[in-house]
C-alpha cells in the first residue's frame, strides 16, 4: 500500500453522504467528500474515505 | 449526541470503535473471525449466482477477503471497517451507512451488529444498499454468549458491593433475529445459530482474549473506573466453581447466529394473494367441507 494512493473511482459511484443519503462531490485536491446537504467534508485518507460524521469537517460559509 | 425522545443509547459507539482499533493492531489470531470466514466462504459458495459488487464488512485481513476473490473472480471485492487498517478501502459509521440506494449485489458482515444501538435501523439502511435479489449474509454474537462470565461478574458484584453494574453486553436471541430481518423488508429469511465451547485456564485468560477480539464491553454504563483486582480475583473465583471442568479449565460459551436475507425481487417465491386458491382445501384433504356461519 503505497502512501498518498487515489481512492477508486468505482467505490466514488456508490457512496452517499451517512447521515442524509445524498449525492457527495469529490474535491480532488483536498482529498475531501462534500455532502452539501449535511454540509460537511468527509476526509479521504491514503485513499481511504472515512465515512464518519465526527471526523467530517465542517464547511465554512464560504464554501 | 443525545436525542432526549430516543431511546436510551446502550452502547458507546466510540469505545466500540477504540476496541476494535486496539484489537486490529495488536494482531492477535482472531480464531472468531476465522471460524466465521470459513462459514461465510461456505455459505456464499451455495448461492449460485453471480455478485458484481460484494461489500465485505469487518474482515479482519487476510482470513475470509482472498478465499471469495480466488472464488468469485468475476465479482467487485469492497473491504470496510470501522476503523482504518490494512484491508480496508472504506471506513464506515455501522449506524450511518453511506451507499447509495440500491447499489450492492451483496453485503457481508461479520460480527459487530450486536453491539449496535439501533439494530433494526442499520438493518434497514442495509437492506435499502442492496439491489432487488441482493443478498446479507452476517454473523453476531447471540444468546447465551458470555452467560458464564455475566453471572460470575453478578454473583461477585452483588456480594462484594450489594448491587451490580452491566459487564457484559446484552445479547439478541436468535428467534429474535429473525424477526428483526423481517421487519427490515428482508425476504426468505434464515437464522441459525452455532454454538461453541470455548476454554481457558482461567477468567482472566478469557478475559484477555476478549479484549484482544476487541469484544470488551462497551456499554455507556459500564463503570469506566478499572475494574478493581479484588473483584476479578472473586469474578475468577465464581467462575472456576461454578464452570470449570474435571481438568479444572474453565467454559465459556460463544454463541454466533447466521443471518440471510434477501433484497425483495420478483422472481422470489411470493406468498399467494387471499382467496386466489384455484383448489378447495377440503379436496385435498378429501373431507367435507363444512360452513361456518359468518358473524356479520
Amino acid at each position: 500500500m503505497s502512501a498518498g494512493r487515489d481512492v477508486d473511482p468505482k467505490l466514488l459511484e456508490l457512496l452517499v453522504c451517512p447521515l442524509t443519503k445524498t449525492r457527495l462531490e469529490y474535491h480532488r485536491e483536498r482529498q475531501e467528500l462534500v455532502s452539501r446537504a449535511a454540509r460537511l467534508a468527509y476526509p479521504i485518507r491514503d485513499g481511504i474515505p472515512i465515512m464518519l460524521s465526527d471526523e467530517a469537517r465542517e464547511l465554512g460559509e464560504d464554501e | 449526541m443525545n436525542d432526549i425522545s430516543g431511546p436510551p443509547l446502550l452502547f458507546d459507539r466510540r469505545a466500540a470503535r477504540q476496541f476494535r482499533r486496539r484489537a486490529l493492531s495488536a494482531g492477535f489470531p482472531d480464531f472468531l473471525n476465522d471460524v466465521i470466514g470459513a462459514e461465510m466462504a461456505d455459505r456464499l459458495s451455495e448461492i449460485l449466482r453471480d455478485f458484481a459488487t460484494v461489500l465485505i464488512h469487518r474482515a479482519r485481513p487476510g482470513s475470509l477477503v482472498g478465499k471469495l476473490r480466488q472464488a468469485r473472480p468475476a465479482s467487485r471485492f469492497i473491504i470496510s471497517d470501522v476503523v482504518s487498517n490494512a484491508d480496508a478501502e472504506l471506513v464506515i459509521d455501522e449506524e450511518a451507512l453511506p451507499f447509495a440506494p440500491q447499489s450492492l449485489d451483496c453485503i457481508i458482515w461479520i460480527m459487530g451488529l450486536e453491539q449496535l444501538n439501533d439494530i433494526p435501523g442499520a438493518l434497514i439502511q442495509i437492506r435499502r444498499a442492496l439491489r432487488p435479489d441482493g443478498v446479507f449474509l452476517a454473523a453476531a454474537l447471540a444468546g447465551d454468549s458470555l452467560m458464564e462470565l455475566r453471572y460470575s461478574f453478578i454473583a461477585a458484584e452483588s456480594e462484594m458491593a450489594g448491587g451490580v453494574s452491566p459487564r457484559i453486553s446484552p445479547f439478541v436471541d436468535i428467534r429474535e433475529w429473525g424477526v428483526l430481518l423481517q421487519r427490515a423488508g428482508f425476504a426468505l429469511t434464515v437464522a441459525d445459530a452455532d454454538r461453541l465451547t470455548l476454554r481457558y485456564a482461567d477468567a482472566l485468560a478469557l478475559m484477555r482474549e476478549l479484549k484482544a477480539l476487541g469484544l470488551s464491553n462497551p456499554l455507556v454504563s459500564r463503570r469506566r473506573s478499572l475494574s478493581r483486582r479484588d473483584l476479578i480475583a472473586r469474578v475468577a473465583a465464581h467462575y472456576a466453581e461454578r464452570y470449570a471442568d474435571a481438568d479444572d479449565r474453565i467454559r465459556a460459551t460463544i454463541e454466533i447466529v447466521y443471518l440471510t436475507g434477501w433484497a425483495p425481487h420478483e422472481s422470489q417465491q411470493q406468498p399467494l394473494k387471499p382467496g386466489s386458491a384455484r383448489q378447495r382445501l377440503a379436496d385435498a384433504l378429501s373431507t367435507r367441507e363444512i360452513i361456518l356461519k359468518s358473524n356479520d
